[in-house]
């Protein structure tokens, strides 16, 4: 059974915030998460900014791009080079990390992210 | 079915893999672990890297939740004391009493101290783990003479901690008559000592140690031939004990010389209770190394999942690099004539030793001892585990194929199906075989679906040899392509780009790519961009490398790093003190680099162009230190200064740092001129090298120094500066246009069909008709030189990038931290 849980919309930023199919940090708190613009497919993501692989709080600073015959869409931590999908937030370079990942929205030019 | 409760009685490489094993098995068990130790499993195998800059997190088998996410209980710091057999029951030291269905020991081992009077002294340690380190590491501040008493494999591993920890004399004391008596033959031990000792290690064989000597604390060793050796402190490794202490008291067999009895199930004396890893005793054996312990836990994990895999003792060939000198033995390493024949080959120029023995039928390779060369281990090991039947020139096997057809990768297919390729894992040659006729058709998608070459990596090389055989064979054409999103490689991509001058990147992925693009071909397609039309970098931020993205190297702990241009090594006063005053102000740690410039450490994203500003504002510019770009041209002080000097090397380093500054290409590049033949600016391990002889210069390219040094070699000879200008131009502008990504010149020049002769034909013969061409193509990238952070710091939209949160650009990042050493800072981490 899937339970229905209250998402907390928070405004994180605005689009032109983010640079075109790259990332941005934003600060919720103590929080630090990631917002990628993925231009090219006219999609947003949001996922925990640190990279599980070394502790580093790097990932918006990462590389984005697709992956595999359905283009699953993913980060590249830029230490080194783990990659994760942003859809489930699985590791996809064969290591057993799993990092966080946020719902997303965007309306007139602002970038909300949805806490849970 | 109710949850069976599964307690697992020690945390180490073992017991920690046993679990792993279980969970991808099945969710059915309660698992509890128990481990001594205040940390969570970590890897042992590579302990020594804990000095040589690796922190206890490095070393870490799991981030810190891994057990919790698994349902796993984990317990530190609590041993478990007593097990009640009856009851089922187990006690540990924190007073926990818990209920177990089956029991699995994997207690490990301990250090074996033998009992030599003074061995409680200060400054007498063991070797096994990160507290062991720990005591060691501070112990060792005031020690310079430091001594091993073992010359086994995990004292030479120690021997070298004590290197790292910077012990000025490090002596290895060994019973036997040889190193290694376990894996190797005394030549081949020979040709180790010998190579070890040219490493700075003082080896001692055939020493017997009576007593240690010191009021207190140990000052030095007596021999039992009465010499003494002054030491100021001691590692012992002189062998492990497994830990049965915990088994026997509950009544468990135990072997007579230790080790916890188990049959081929790994089960003990008490069915329910399963013994692992170093404390298990299997037909009189312990099995001291991890792969062993691995395939334990697997059959453990299995049959308590219904399966019924056993255990048939384990090949325990092994190869490794000790102080950086690869040794491996496989198979029967001491068989000796008449039960077979041996080959053996000896280099003692180059410190190699290979010993190959053979049946006496010469059909089948039976084992062997390889040092100081170790890369045909993996093939040579599946030759004997598979019975593969030797060619008729086994000599081949060691010395390579010498004329004729090159056997690269060759032997790979010929391998049977059931071959153990990954024995860390047990994944066999069909296994990744299947694995890439499904798809997967690199390393790390094979790493993904198998788990190959994901233990202590070994086998990689194989299995990338089998991903391309095995493409090979199914006629699929291997061709050498960027990634997935570009079936071209990277100089097919570069003629692309400019005959159809496109100058974006999504430009480039819409005309001749596929997909969203990558981490590996968006890098390499802003270096083509740039090589080719030399735009501001940043316009296109997100496609750049990290460090090209903020224009300085990332470093521990997320800040920058920032190093200005300082052109051939010269400066002024005045410059020097503006870098200091930089320094201080934003708190930055300064190194004088190995390419005569200075490096300003833990810049926080935010301050970098403010940093920046202040530097240019004093006339420095971007030094490209992030760049795949030049980085300096080192020089000695030359004619001016120096009383041997024939030319005057600063002047024309910095002419030739300045040309060249800025201009992408498919890896870093690095020169150096040196005023005379005493080369003090070691330009012959640069990508191009300029030395002054009496008639002018001569020019050496495609040097390299780095992790695979390699002298460059001579292009021209007693050429004045325009010539050498002109032939570097030439030089510079083919490395950029043909190699592929991430390729060196060296690497380039040795794939080269032809080498350097081709080299010296294309750049100074013109035999391929387009040294013209090069020189315009180099010319228009040199007029098109800009300061990359002149443009960000005149450019208030660029600037706003660099900020850690966009949402707070003023708050730079909490999580960084710095401590202090030297009287400067480091980065906490």
């Amino acid at each position: 059974m899937e339970t229905v849980t209250d998402i907390e919309w928070i405004l994180a930023c605005y689009t032109d915030d983010v640079p075109a199919n790259g990332g941005a940090c934003i600060k919720h708190g103590d929080e630090q998460i990631a917002i990628y613009n993925f231009t090219r497919r006219n999609e947003w993501y949001a996922t925990q900014n640190l990279c599980p692989h070394k502790q580093q709080m790097v990932l918006s600073r990462g590389m984005i791009g697709s992956t595999g015959e359905d283009c699953n869409p993913k980060v590249a931590c830029p230490f080194h080079k783990k990659t994760f999908s942003l859809i489930n937030g699985e590791c996809l370079s064969g290591d057993d990390y799993q990092i966080k990942t946020y719902p997303i929205k965007v309306t007139d030019g602002r970038v909300y992210v949805g806490i849970v | 079915m109710s949850q069976q409760t599964i307690i697992v009685v020690g945390n180490g490489m073992v017991g920690y893999k046993f679990c792993e094993k279980l969970i991808a098995k099945s969710s059915h068990f309660n698992i509890i672990v128990f481990g001594e130790e205040s940390r969570i499993a970590y890897d042992r195998v590579h302990l020594s890297e804990y000095f040589n800059g690796k922190s206890a997190d490095d070393l870490s088998l799991s981030s810190g939740s891994w057990y919790a996410d698994n349902g796993i209980t984990l317990y530190l710091n609590d041993p478990v004391q007593e097990i009640n057999r009856a009851e089922k029951t187990i006690h540990s030291l924190s007073g926990t009493t818990l209920k177990y269905d089956y029991l699995v020991l994997a207690t490990g081992s301990s250090a074996f101290v033998p009992d030599i009077p003074g061995v409680e002294k200060e400054g007498v340690f063991v070797y096994r783990t990160i507290e062991d380190l720990d005591l060691i590491k501070a112990y060792s501040a005031n020690a310079k003479v430091g001594a091993v008493m073992g010359g086994g494999l995990l004292g030479l591993e120690a021997a070298k901690a004590l290197i790292d920890l910077g012990i000025e004399e490090t002596h290895v004391i060994e019973f036997a008559p040889r190193l290694m008596p376990r894996q190797i033959d005394s030549a081949g031990s020979g040709m180790l000592a010998s190579k070890l000792k040219s490493l700075g290690l003082n080896i001692h064989l055939n020493k017997s140690t009576a007593s240690f000597i010191g009021e207190g604390k140990i000052e030095a060793l007596k021999f039992n031939d009465d010499s003494t050796l002054p030491v100021d402190m001691m590692v012992i490794s002189a062998g492990i004990r497994p830990r049965d202490e915990l088994a026997k008291l509950a009544g468990l067999h135990v072997g007579t010389r230790g080790g916890i009895i188990v049959n081929e199930k790994m089960q003990t004396s008490d069915e329910s209770i399963f013994a692992i890893g170093e404390c298990a005793l299997y037909e009189g054996m312990i099995y001291g190394l991890v792969a062993p312990g691995y395939e334990m836990a697997d059959i453990v994990a299995a049959w308590l999942t219904g399966g019924s895999k056993a255990f048939y003792g384990y090949d325990m060939s092994t190869k490794l690099k000790l102080i950086g000198v690869d040794v491996a033995s496989f198979g029967d390493a001491f068989i000796t004539e008449p039960d077979c024949r041996t080959l053996v080959y000896e280099d003692t120029f180059k410190g190699v030793y290979k010993r190959i023995n053979i049946s006496n039928d010469g059909k089948y390779l039976l084992g062997g001892i390889l040092i100081g060369d170790a890369d045909a281990y993996n093939i040579l090991l599946q030759t004997v585990n598979n019975k593969i039947v030797l060619p008729p020139n086994p000599e081949d096997l060691i010395l390579g194929s010498r004329g004729g057809e090159a056997a690269e990768g060759a032997g790979v297919l010929s391998l049977p199906d059931d071959a153990l390729v990954c024995s860390c894992e047990a994944v066999s040659k069909l296994d990744i075989c299947c694995a890439v006729n499904d798809g997967a058709t690199n390393i790390d998608s094979i790493k993904k679906c198998t788990k190959a070459g994901t233990g202590c990596g070994g086998c990689v090389p194989l299995v990338k040899d089998l991903i391309t055989g095995t493409l090979k064979a199914n006629g699929q054409y291997v061709k050498n392509v960027i990634c997935e999103h570009f079936d071209y490689s990277r100089q097919e991509l570069y003629d692309l780009v400019k005959i159809n001058k496109v100058k974006n990147y999504d430009l480039v992925l819409d005309h001749f790519g596929k997909g969203d693009g990558c981490e590996v071909c968006k890098p390499v397609i802003a270096g083509i961009l740039s090589s080719l039309w030399n735009d501001v970098i940043v316009k296109q931020d997100t496609i750049q490398d990290s460090n090209d993205r903020y224009l300085a190297n990332i470093q521990k702990g997320g800040t920058y790093s920032v190093v200005p241009r300082i052109p051939g090594g010269e400066i002024t006063p005045d410059k020097l003190i503006v870098i200091g005053q930089v320094a201080k102000k934003y708190g930055l740690y300064t190194k004088i680099t190995g390419g005569q410039r200075i490096d300003l450490f833990g810049a926080h994203v935010n301050d970098l162009p403010q940093i920046w500003e202040e530097l240019i504002d004093a006339g420095f510019e971007s030094g490209h230190a992030y760049g795949k770009a030049l980085r300096t041209v080192k020089s000695c002080v030359g004619s001016t200064w120096c009383r041997f000097g024939l030319h005057d090397s600063v002047s024309f380093a910095i002419e030739i740092e300045d040309r060249y500054k800025g201009i992408r290409s498919p890896h870093k590049l690095k020169g150096g001129v040196s005023g005379c033949i005493r080369e003090c600016a070691e330009a012959q391990a640069k990508d191009f090298g300029v030395i002054a002889t009496e008639k002018g210069w001569n020019l050496y390219v495609c040097g390299n120094g780095g992790s695979k040094p390699q002298h460059a070699l001579l292009l021209a000879t007693d050429i004045d500066s325009e010539t050498c200008i002109k032939y570097l131009d030439r030089f510079l502008m083919f490395y950029i246009k043909t190699a592929d990504p991430l390729t060196r010149t060296a690497t380039w020049l040795n794939k080269m069909e032809g080498g350097m002769s081709y080299l010296k034909n294309v750049v100074i013969n013109d035999s391929l008709g387009i040294v013209e061409q090069l020189e315009e193509e180099m010319q228009q990238l040199i007029n098109s030189y800009h300061c990359e952070w002149k443009e960000v710091v005149d450019n208030p939209d660029l600037r706003r990038r660099f900020a850690h949160f966009v949402n707070a650009p003023e708050v730079k990042d909490p999580n960084i931290k710095f401590e202090s050493m030297r009287q400067q800072v480091k980065a906490q981490w």
